[in-house]
């Protein structure tokens, strides 16, 4: 049977340039009145957003596919969310 | 001025517009965010591959391209049967007309035509705003740096931040939008071609509704590569968020689909990789010009998903001609302002793509019919099974046959009349 791997596993097959700053920004308190946690943790393919145990949002900036589905879904207010530097971010060797 | 034209994104819609500009012999400049072309995109991908033959002649024996659509399979799941059609036919080989492509491959071969006509391509360069004087736009900043043109082109993909900034997009409605999730799967060649009954460089796309979105408004697809099958979902972000779902479950709940998996035996994980898609269609096209600038390709909203067909790479090249054309004009004229941009538009509307934008522009309500994804599959495998199952009851004739199913789906005969009218306008 095909094995996919855990997402990180995965996502270990693409390349993936860091940036020292994080293109992703969670506006904790808007995201807790808008409950907006869960909605993120679900939608993004990558696995990049994770609740934390005191409520907050935990962003692993790293692992971001750059699809902006999160930006899309987001409630207004809670993300800011932009493109890695040029340069920067995964690297597609299939696409 | 630094550029006759400055192209932002070296995409499909990107570089078939800088080529053809170059190639007019205009001073071009390509800028692509990716520290190499090709290493931010990402497709299903099935290119309907004619447009590409008014560009580069003889496209799929020149380019990177993976195998030759020949088959194309239309199928149902259920969780526990498949209906499908199984469509071969050798005649849409000769000549090519839809070719799978792996991105990664594809658009460094693209962006290379274009430097070989006599474009600047220049990855690892992200573009942060637009510079405009006078209402007219005159360029790109990022950073420090700035780069001034006649006009600049906007290929810069789905999420385009600055079509947004350029005030010419503000936030799509959820049902616009979905989000594709894709893993490339490596099997050796001779299995892919003996698995899917495949020839040579024949290819095999499958378009799959139902079961592998649990319901929600998209679909699955399977496209044959040379080495490798791209496998994975296309689901709506309306459906996505109101029904609680999770994206890279539902990609595999389709990928390890038990009617599915068998296909993709032996097979190694090469990639895992997602990208937002354009569904609204028709709708979602509109203010593609202002003076100095022009929207291609998905920055421009251009997808259009048929249900049978989901189509973005052709739409993209189209619009990468009629822009080109547009602005070799505007350049020979001197003339940037609205009216001259305004003839990009023109003649996109012109071209097969913005007629088959029209021609489809009930395509994406007539898909969001959520009996197309809940109950047509069960309705079809019950008829069916009516048939096969020879459990030592007598058979029924046909008519009851399917009464009981259509019955037994919930739908009457009333609306499934009225979803296949809908289906058939919509198409």
């Amino acid at each position: 049977m095909l094995q996919l791997g855990s997402l990180p596993d995965r996502l270990a097959k693409a390349r993936f340039e860091t940036d020292s700053t994080s293109h992703i920004t969670v506006n904790q308190g808007a995201a807790k009145a808008a409950k907006a946690g869960p909605l993120l943790v679900r939608i993004c393919p990558a696995g990049v957003y994770s609740l934390q145990d005191d409520g907050s949002i935990g962003v692993l900036h790293a692992a971001c596919l750059e699809c902006g589905t999160c930006l899309a879904v987001a409630p207004p207010g809670v993300l800011e969310w932009h493109y890695p530097a040029g340069g920067m971010g995964v690297a597609f060797r299939q696409g | 001025m630094d550029f006759d034209v400055i192209v932002v994104g070296a995409g499909i819609a990107g570089c078939v517009t800088a080529y053809r500009l170059a190639k007019a012999g205009h001073s071009v400049v390509v800028v692509e965010r990716g520290a190499e072309v090709g290493a931010k995109n990402l497709s299903g991908g099935v290119l309907y591959c004619r447009v590409m033959d008014k560009v580069f002649p003889g496209f799929a024996d020149q380019a990177p391209v993976e195998r030759r659509i020949t088959r194309n399979y239309l199928g149902f799941l259920n969780p526990d049967s498949l209906v499908g059609i199984d469509y071969h036919d050798d005649r849409l080989g000769k000549p090519v007309n839809a070719v799978s492509v792996l991105r990664a491959k594809l658009d460094p071969w693209l962006a290379e035509q274009a430097e070989a006509a006599g474009a600047v391509v220049m990855p690892g360069f992200k573009v942060d705003s637009l510079l405009s004087e006078g209402g007219k736009f005159t360029g790109i900043k990022a950073g420090d740096d700035e780069l001034t043109a006649h006009v600049v082109v906007l290929a810069d993909g789905i999420n385009s931040f600055l079509a947004r900034d350029a005030g010419l997009r503000t936030k799509e409605p959820l049902k616009h939008l979905a989000v594709g999730v894709k893993s490339v799967i490596g099997l050796p060649r001779q299995t892919i071609e003996d698995r899917f009954g495949l020839a040579g460089d024949q290819g095999a796309a499958y378009a799959i509704v139902g079961d592998c979105t649990a319901g929600a408004g998209g679909g699955g697809f399977l496209y044959t590569n040379q080495e490798s099958i791209s496998i994975g979902v296309v689901v709506r972000l309306d459906d996505l968020v109101g029904k609680g779902l999770s994206s890279s479950e539902l990609h595999d709940r389709f990928v390890l689909h038990p009617q599915i998996q068998p296909l993709l035996a032996g097979g190694e994980l090469l990639e895992y990789g997602c990208h937002l898609v354009a569904e609204g269609g028709k709708a979602m096209v509109h203010d593609l010009a202002r003076p100095g600038l022009v929207v291609v390709g998905d920055a421009a909203g251009l997808t259009l998903n048929t249900g049978l067909t989901v189509r973005g790479m052709d739409l993209a090249a189209a619009s990468g001609i009629a822009a080109a054309d547009a602005i070799d004009d505007a350049l020979q004229d001197g003339n940037f302002g609205q009216a001259a941009m305004d003839g990009y538009v023109a003649r996109l509307d012109q071209s097969f793509a913005g007629k088959d934008m029209a021609t489809y522009a009930k395509a994406p309500a007539f898909l969001e019919n959520p009996r197309l994804f809940n109950d047509y599959g069960p309705l079809l495998a019950n008829v069916l099974r009516g048939f096969y199952n020879l459990d030592g009851a007598p058979r029924e004739h046909i008519i009851p046959v399917f009464r009981a199913a259509l019955k037994e789906s919930g739908l009457g005969i009333t609306r499934l009349a009225r979803d296949g009218l809908a289906g058939v306008k919509a198409l």
